[in-house]
């Protein structure tokens, strides 16, 4: 378990993190997502020790670990540009931890086979960095990280640098992984989809700030602010308030709560279809019908329409 | 086409002009006489004495030049002031060697540790002496090491030390397993263009050397002193002999290279 209490960290001027105070449940997998220039890799960093926070502690497995160095912190940290050590082969760059550990051959050789094994990398020990594809190569950073076996795991925007495929399945891949391995996990990430997708738990980062923490369908549903709802998903603005395109609901007969728009456009995108509206200041509203709720409706672009949201939440003041 | 063509001969023709012709001519001459006399040429005791003297500066230069000099490039680069004091200064700085004339090494040098300068006082002798020597050729050839590291430290980045880091390496550890094998082709460059320096000086440490027979005279300052006697058959052997070794040094690195980085 990771506990941040009250991190500080200021490059220069600017205050790079302020006041963070997170905990990371023991064996979860944790993403922190934020837009770039948030803080959520620097956060990432003070976990790892690579950088000293200038306020507060880490806490790592109940041991204040802000003033031990990262060499002794017990840490796998893998690198958005993998950082593969260039003059070393596959195999050497796993051992590179167990040898700096002086544990014995036999033994490092039978860990770093198991663990090519899990990345699937298994037959390509003597091929150096330069041989091996990106994703190739982020495998294999990632089995160098576990080789140590980490009490925590953290993956600097791991999938990054990867084109959109091998992103896609080295996420999914990213996912078993962790059911099978189950070290506790912090991903940093500024891809939503990504968060929501591999995560168990989600911290949204702005401005150096921790805005909200949660499951990922609970930050979905129930955000605590505008920033986390438009950083996690879609959204409308209907007069006051942040909706979600897909919890609006338009009518054809005036409502109590509904505004009064004209349509402008209708998109019909497969399953589902998208109505293009201007509310009655001019303002623009995309709403998401499925096929068969725009049909019963049957509008045409003139058409004056009432939308309102659906669902029974609390709104999100815009 | 024909453009390309002409600027091809022109640059052909102004090395050949500059650099292999009287080259060349040296070796022509040195051999003129025939290869029995330029043995005889480079193997009087005081050929074979400023022989191993030249190669003697030139090791102790080159190892004091290229652990200063990866230093230097590590602080340089990676070191925790690098953001307080600027970094074109300290290069500016390691810059000067190559601004100073030799001369006025050798005879700043001698002010200092002379006789009558500020550490004149020092239990052996350093003016007219081997420190004296060696602390001029170090002087010339200071830059080279850390010009070539630091801009390949620069690209490498820090990633790698900080992987390793990570992995539990103590800096010491970094050093020796990261470190210094990313940035060896940069360090082995410069080795080389050091030791072509240190191997080939002659203002510095004619200034400092005194001269004396069999003791302080390198190999640069015995071509002086034998085309100064009209020897010239002697001063052209000697030369071959240097040129020889300056082009062992190259062609040892180029040997070394090309083996494809991994």
């Amino acid at each position: 378990m990771i506990y941040l209490d009250a991190v500080d960290k200021r490059f220069g001027d600017h205050r790079a993190l302020q006041s963070v105070s997170l905990e990371v449940p023991e064996g979860s997998l944790t993403a922190l997502l934020g837009p770039s220039g948030s803080g959520k890799s620097t956060l990432l960093r003070v976990i790892a020790g690579l950088e000293a926070p200038d306020g507060g502690r880490v806490i790592i497995d109940g041991e204040d670990a802000t003033p031990v160095p990262a060499q002794r912190r017990g840490i796998g940290f893998v690198f958005q540009h993998y950082a593969a050590f260039k003059h070393m082969t596959v195999r050497e760059n796993v051992a590179f931890g167990l040898r700096i550990r002086r544990r014995r051959k036999a033994q490092i050789d039978a860990k770093v086979d198991e663990l090519l094994d899990i990345v699937a990398l298994s037959g390509y020990h003597k091929r150096y960095p330069s041989q091996l594809s990106g994703g190739q190569r982020q495998r294999m950073a990632l089995a160098r990280a576990l080789a140590i076996e980490p009490r925590v795991l953290l993956l600097d925007e791991p999938f990054g640098a990867l084109d959109a495929k091998v992103r896609a399945d080295l996420r999914a891949w990213l996912r078993r992984l962790h059911d099978e391995v189950r070290v506790t996990t912090v991903l940093v990430t500024h891809d939503q989809e990504e968060a929501m997708e591999v995560a168990d738990r989600i911290a949204v980062i702005n401005e150096g700030r921790l805005e909200q923490v949660g499951a990922p369908r609970d930050l979905y549903e129930r955000p605590a602010n505008g920033f986390v709802m438009s950083f996690l998903g879609p959204v409308a603005r209907l007069g006051e308030e942040l909706v979600r395109p897909h919890d609006l609901r338009v009518t054809a007969e005036p409502r109590a709560g509904a505004l009064e728009a004209m349509a402008e456009r209708v998109v019909h995108l497969g399953f589902e279809v998208r109505l293009e509206l201007a509310l009655a200041d001019g303002a623009p509203l995309a709403v998401q019908l499925t096929r068969d709720e725009a049909s019963a409706l049957e509008i045409a672009p003139g058409d004056i329409v009432w939308v309102g949201h659906t669902a029974a939440r609390d709104p999100i003041a815009a | 086409m024909t453009a390309r063509r002409g600027l091809r001969v022109a640059a052909l023709g102004y090395l050949a002009v500059l650099l292999v012709v009287p080259v060349g001519l040296v070796v022509y001459r040195t051999f003129e006489p025939g290869i029995g006399s330029v043995w005889d040429s480079i193997t009087t005791p005081a050929a074979i004495s400023a022989f191993w003297l030249t190669l003697e500066i030139a090791a102790i230069a080159v190892a004091i030049n290229t652990v200063m000099g990866v230093l230097t490039a590590l602080l340089l680069v990676r070191g925790r002031f690098r953001n307080r004091i600027p970094p074109t200064l300290i290069e500016a700085l390691l810059d000067l060697p190559f601004a100073v004339s030799p001369v006025v090494v050798g005879l700043s040098l001698v002010l200092v540790y002379g006789r009558g300068g500020w550490l004149a006082g020092l239990p052996f002798q350093v003016i007219f002496s081997l420190p004296g020597i060696v602390l001029a050729t170090v002087f010339v050839s200071l830059p080279f090491v850390a010009r070539e590291v630091i801009p390949v430290l620069r690209e490498v980045g820090d990633e790698q030390e900080q992987a390793a880091a990570t992995l539990g390496a103590s800096r010491w550890q970094t050093f020796w397993r990261i470190t210094l094998p990313a940035i060896r082709w940069g360090v082995a460059y410069g080795v080389v263009l050091t030791t072509a320096r240190a191997i080939g000086e002659f203002g510095a440490v004619s200034v400092v050397s005194g001269k004396v027979a069999g003791e302080t005279v390198t190999m640069t300052l015995l071509v002086e002193n034998r085309f100064q006697n009209f020897d010239l058959a002697g001063a052209y052997a000697a030369s071959a002999l240097l040129a020889l070794i300056a082009l062992a040094t190259l062609l040892l690195m180029t040997l070394l290279r090309p083996r494809k980085d991994a």
